[in-house]
């Protein structure tokens, strides 16, 4: 499919400036890319577009009518969630946005402590203290996190709000990222300079390359969001209280409970509706100034 | 810059080093990234060596229960040696899941990095329109968490609600079962595909654009098409990023979870046993045999390991072959 796309394309991409000749038609499109990004964006958006008309269907609705066209009953649907067992569902939200906001933030200072030490001091060990922190990124979570749990359940703290937090706070990837931002967007200079000035060390770190840092630091502080609110193996291991739950949790025990009710369709539908539109909002608004690259360590020379 | 800050430092304070000696600020500068790593090292050593060395310990042992099993000291845990792991070997359960999560990633990985790769070379190319939008569409199923996904697209799969049912209906073309039997397999695959896509997209994207862009210059003089561009030099440039995300894709596809364990409800094909790991979990809090899920654990973080760097390796091998034709001719 690549390749017959892409000798469609020819015609198209023989404007480009390096080989015209004759008129130049600046405006021609691409057409056979355009148009396979085109429906790559169909298919990622097809879910999303109709859980969003989805979620407007009232329960009769929902089965009788066309799948895209909008039903009545979007405000009667969320008040129906709210009211859903007082509430919890809000409560799962407030959840995974504490576990997620508070975690994400310990977790990118971590990081960016770690990975200013590793990209600006030379040390014994440096190395292997690197690797050794990246090889956590290959542990299956499952051997993590059953132990994990026995371990927490010895210091008794298993079903509790720091169960799910602690363990998600030192994120490899997030080290790993801190690392390269660091090494790129702090030159060693600027840090021997704050030295001269008889500046310590912490206030080098705080007040000069902290700021410098801070673009990619706000990368590692949204994957790391991303990855604990949409984290739903540690919370199931550890949570049994719902009241704890995150929003990944609760969807789940609300799924479980309405596939055999058809009339709670709905709100498992609108749940995940609300459920999806936090995280899709903050990254439309994110990338007015922060670009989707960062994400892979890509970093402006 | 940095001569013109020692040069300040110097007018200002008069005399050089007034201020802290060069051999205290030598010696915060040396112990300065210990500090820095504590907190790393300090969760690392809680939250993952502690763990891992613990479930290796259960892995290797197993309860003795005495009489009935009743009272306190009926039950005691003793030395099991390697049992937990002939045991997990020939249990058919584990090796039933372990076949079906093998043939799972048989699909989701070369599909998933396949359409990657497709998508980020047509966002790569010259004059296609829409990038920005479509960049974005295609990366935003990242944003939406997997137990989500695998709810929307169950939804989908489900001939009540779905419009691809609906469609087919309309075009009286025959309704499969989605939820059971072969297409359960793709089914679940097309959850991840969707999932993964993106964010493979972007990492794959990210290495072309840090192609300069006279590497093509020649090559276009020479009359190349932009098939050939992409195929000869565009995907060799990028390989070091597509030999990454295959091996991060291999390492999360053995460890797939949270999408069965939530189309389970849906349908009866999904057992609680269908992924290695559903049944490391079932043993562990279903049946309560710690030192059964443990040996399993342990057996799929190895095989995890063996497979995704006897794979990094096969690629460093053929690297260097390349490097080593290239240089003989």
């Amino acid at each position: 499919m690549s390749s017959l796309a892409l000798h469609q394309a020819d015609p198209a991409a023989g404007t480009s400036p390096g080989t015209a000749r004759g008129p130049a038609r600046p405006r021609r499109i691409a057409l056979v890319p355009t148009l396979t990004l085109l429906l790559g964006a169909v298919y990622c958006l097809l879910p999303v577009v109709w859980v969003v008309i989805a979620s407007t269907k009232s329960g009769r609705e929902l089965f009788s009518t066309f799948t895209f066209w909008p039903g009545t009953g979007f405000t009667g649907n969320v008040s129906e969630l709210s009211s859903y067992r007082d509430g919890v569902y809000w409560q799962w939200m407030g959840n995974s946005a504490l576990y997620a906001g508070l975690g994400a933030l310990l977790s990118t200072c971590v990081s960016a402590f770690s990975g200013y030490a590793l990209a600006i001091y030379r040390f014994r060990g440096r190395e292997t203290m690197f690797n050794i922190l990246l090889a956590g990124v290959l542990m299956p979570p499952v051997i993590l996190a059953i132990p994990q749990y026995l371990l927490l359940a010895k210091a008794d703290l298993t079903d509790s709000y720091l169960s799910v937090l602690l363990p998600q706070i030192l994120s490899p990837y997030g080290v790993y990222l801190a690392r390269i931002y660091a090494a790129a967007a702090v030159p060693a200079d600027v840090v021997e300079a704050g030295r001269m000035d008889g500046a310590g060390e912490w206030r080098i770190f705080t007040r000069v390359a902290l700021p410098m840092m801070l673009p990619g630091l706000v990368t590692v502080f949204l994957f790391q969001f991303v990855a604990i609110w949409n984290n739903f193996l540690l919370p199931y291991i550890m949570l049994s209280d719902d009241e704890k739950f995150p929003i990944t949790l609760g969807l789940h025990t609300l799924l479980e409970q309405g596939a055999n009710t058809p009339a709670l369709y709905t709100l498992v539908i609108t749940g995940a509706f609300l459920a999806v539109f936090p995280l899709v909002a903050l990254f439309l608004v994110v990338q007015r100034f922060w670009s989707l690259d960062l994400l892979s360590g890509a970093v402006k020379s | 810059m940095k001569s013109a800050s020692r040069r300040r430092s110097y007018g200002v304070e008069g005399a050089p080093y007034a201020h802290p000696s060069p051999t205290t600020a030598l010696k915060g500068a040396l112990r300065a990234p210990y500090f820095f790593l504590v907190p790393a090292v300090v969760l690392f050593l809680l939250f993952f060596a502690l763990p891992i060395g613990y479930a290796v310990w259960l892995s290797f042992r197993k309860v003795k229960v005495s009489g009935l099993g009743l009272g306190s000291g009926a039950r005691t845990e003793v030395w099991a040696g390697l049992e937990n792991y002939t045991d997990a070997l020939s249990d058919s359960e584990l090796l039933d899941g372990a076949l079906r999560v093998l043939g799972y990633g048989c699909i989701v990985v070369p599909v998933m990095l396949g359409l990657a790769l497709l998508f980020a070379l047509m966002l790569d190319s010259e004059k296609v329109r829409l990038a920005p939008f479509t960049r974005l569409a295609i990366f935003l199923p990242y944003a939406v968490p997997g137990v989500v996904a695998a709810l929307l697209w169950g939804f989908l799969y489900l001939p009540d609600v779905s419009p691809f049912y609906f469609v087919l209906e309309k075009l009286g073309l025959p309704q499969p079962d989605l939820l059971d039997g072969g297409p359960l397999y793709l089914a679940l695959s097309n959850i991840a595909v969707w999932g993964g896509t993106g964010f493979n997209m972007i990492v794959i994207y990210t290495a072309l654009q840090a192609v300069p862009a006279e590497v093509y210059e020649a090559a276009k003089l020479d009359g190349a098409t932009p098939l050939q561009i992409a195929l000869k030099i565009k995907i060799p440039m990028v390989a070091p990023s597509l030999v990454l995300t295959f091996f991060f894709s291999i390492i999360a596809t053995l460890q797939v979870f949270s999408e069965p364990t939530t189309l389970k409800p849906l349908t009866n094909s999904v057992s609680t046993t269908w992924s290695p790991l559903m049944k490391v979990y079932q043993d562990a809090f279903g049946k309560g045999d710690i030192h059964a899920a443990a040996a399993q654990a342990t057996l799929i973080a190895l095989a995890t390991l063996v497979l995704s760097f006897g794979f990094l390796r096969a690629a460093n091998r053929r690297n260097r072959q390349d490097a080593r034709q290239g240089a003989a001719r």
